[in-house]
């Protein structure tokens, strides 16, 4: 597994006082073979060794500085901590993780560049940034897409555009999606009138690890659900200037309402939070997550001195899989997972400029 | 007498020993070509292919949605809507005009693509596809019953089953 920080998860970028991280995605089938709802080990097997071939035959067209190709993990081989911490950096879904059957994940060195194999669909391309930077995941993107079909054909349909497994994807089989951090819209109560306005706008709203999960921490994933009718450029410039930013500007809105009108509580909420993780001996990750939500919510305001960065590698460092390669003995057993969790923020936290030191 | 692979006709039969162990085998059109054997009566590749895609289309046109079944894959319209899956890439043309509906009300009303395509143009050679990978699965099937790995063959005749039987 490759160094654990590299993420764009724990980078800053673009809006990243809103935005956390951004990606774009694309569902492809191989022309020919049945959906992976219908496909035998052996044609999941087939799947694996034409992406593998396409992916091997890509790495001649990309550009020279990416050259170095992508690996490739198969993960009904991978040990089952390897495929949580593909998981908690939001590279594979938790599902993808957790199944059966023989599925793999082509990645970037640098992680901002990944292929499902066999998930929904034959091949999910995705391409992640930090902040709202979604011009150059989507460049990316296609990049990749376009480098893979040299040596393999996708399913087309002359009326429906790229085939999908599942129909809401079908015709450009573009996701195009942003993880916003909203905890002014949440302290002001305007969440409930945010998600509205998103199904207004065609958009799915889903929690911290997309589809069926909660909102951990004031953490929601925003994302396109129309994906025919329109052209891909079009879908993102829908979604990049239009959308994004107007939720953007409404959670800024709400911050500074809640600094003019309420600047005791939202002071109070933050420093809390803050003495709270500074002081706690136990944690578990929902908590952490929670109270490190508040912090980054202070970081940007400038309520608390503590470097973004730091706190995004904490965010995916305090997750249990993560905190296992920080320290072993986390997964000696629930309460010391707690105190070792509590301890690395707190030493963390202890020296709040500099980021965590690398761990392997 | 039915294809040993699907529920179509058979129209070739054959008695295969080896190593003293016989085995019939009887197969349709389709299922014959695949594991190489001639068919009885002459019969132009071309005009099997275009049966295949056919299939889908006679079985889609039915129009009912109780009955729909993607002749590809086997998959019903009612487990398409039980699950949200679509299980091949024929699916699309056999659940014609019942889908049409499901995915315009899914995609706000939009009933054309407008985007990208592929560079080398229209590659939804479904149905050509899909019957080159029963017949890959056929030729291990055949070689894994010449090694006499029966149990290999048994799990490959599973899979074909699978490919070619509907689940619902």
């Amino acid at each position: 597994m490759a160094a654990p920080f590299s993420a764009a998860l724990s980078q800053i970028g673009p809006d990243s006082d809103v935005v956390v991280t951004s990606r774009v995605r694309l569902a492809r089938n191989i022309a020919g073979l049945p959906f992976i709802s219908r496909a035998s080990n052996a044609v999941r097997l087939e799947v694996m060794r034409i992406v593998r071939r396409a992916v091997d035959h890509s790495v001649a067209q990309v550009s020279p500085e990416k050259r170095e190709g992508l690996q490739w993990i198969e993960l009904q081989n991978a040990p089952s901590r390897d495929r949580i911490l593909l998981a908690e950096r939001h590279l594979v879904s938790r599902h993808f993780a957790h199944s059966d059957g023989p599925r793999a994940l082509a990645l970037s060195h640098d992680e901002h560049a990944s292929v499902m194999v066999n998930e929904e669909d034959h091949l999910r391309i995705q391409c992640l940034c930090a902040g709202s930077g979604l011009r150059d995941a989507f460049n990316a993107a296609f990049e990749l897409e376009g480098a893979l079909a040299e040596s393999t054909s996708f399913s087309f349909h002359p009326r429906w555009g790229y085939l999908t497994a599942c129909p809401t994807n079908v015709g450009c089989g573009i996701r195009l999606s942003s993880m916003l951090h909203l905890p002014g819209v949440v302290i002001m109560k305007e969440a409930e009138r945010i998600k509205r306005a998103a199904a207004d706008l065609h958009l799915a709203v889903r929690g911290y690890y997309g589809e069926g999960s909660e909102a951990i921490g004031d953490f929601y994933q925003f994302s396109n659900q129309t994906t025919l009718g329109a052209a891909e450029e079009s879908l993102l410039e829908n979604f990049h200037q239009v959308i994004l930013p107007q939720i953007v500007g409404y959670e800024r809105e709400a911050r500074s309402a809640a600094l003019d009108r309420h600047r005791a509580r939202l002071e109070d909420f933050v420093l809390r939070s803050n003495a709270l993780l500074n002081a706690a001996r136990l944690l578990t990750a929902d908590e952490a997550t929670k109270h490190l939500s508040r912090i980054r919510l202070g970081s940007v305001l400038g309520i608390v001195k503590i470097e973004l960065t730091t706190i995004q590698r904490l965010l995916l460092q305090v997750q249990p899989a993560h905190l296992s390669v920080v320290d072993p003995r986390a997964t000696e057993g629930d309460e010391i997972e707690r105190e070792v969790r509590a301890s690395h923020v707190r030493g963390a936290l202890a020296h709040p400029l500099t980021p965590p030191a690398q761990a392997e | 007498m039915k294809c040993d692979l699907c529920d179509k006709a058979a129209v070739v039969h054959e008695i295969i020993i080896r190593n003293g162990v016989s085995a019939e085998v009887h197969l349709c059109a389709e299922h014959a070509i695949a594991a190489g054997y001639p068919l009885p009566i002459e019969q132009p590749i071309a005009d099997i292919f275009p049966q295949i895609a056919a299939v889908a289309k006679v079985e889609g046109a039915k129009g009912k949605e109780r009955t729909a079944r993607c002749g590809a894959c086997g998959l019903t319209y009612p487990a398409f809507r039980k699950s949200g899956h679509l299980g091949c890439p024929a699916c699309y043309d056999a659940f014609s005009p019942l889908l049409d509906q499901v995915i315009e009300r899914a995609q706000a009303g939009a009933t054309h693509h407008v985007g990208r395509s592929p560079r080398g143009g229209d590659s939804g050679a479904s149905a050509e596809r899909v019957f080159a990978m029963r017949a890959k699965l056929m030729r291990d099937l055949e070689s894994a019953v010449a090694a006499e790995q029966y149990e290999r063959a048994a799990k490959l005749r599973d899979e074909l089953k699978t490919f070619d039987s509907p689940t619902s």
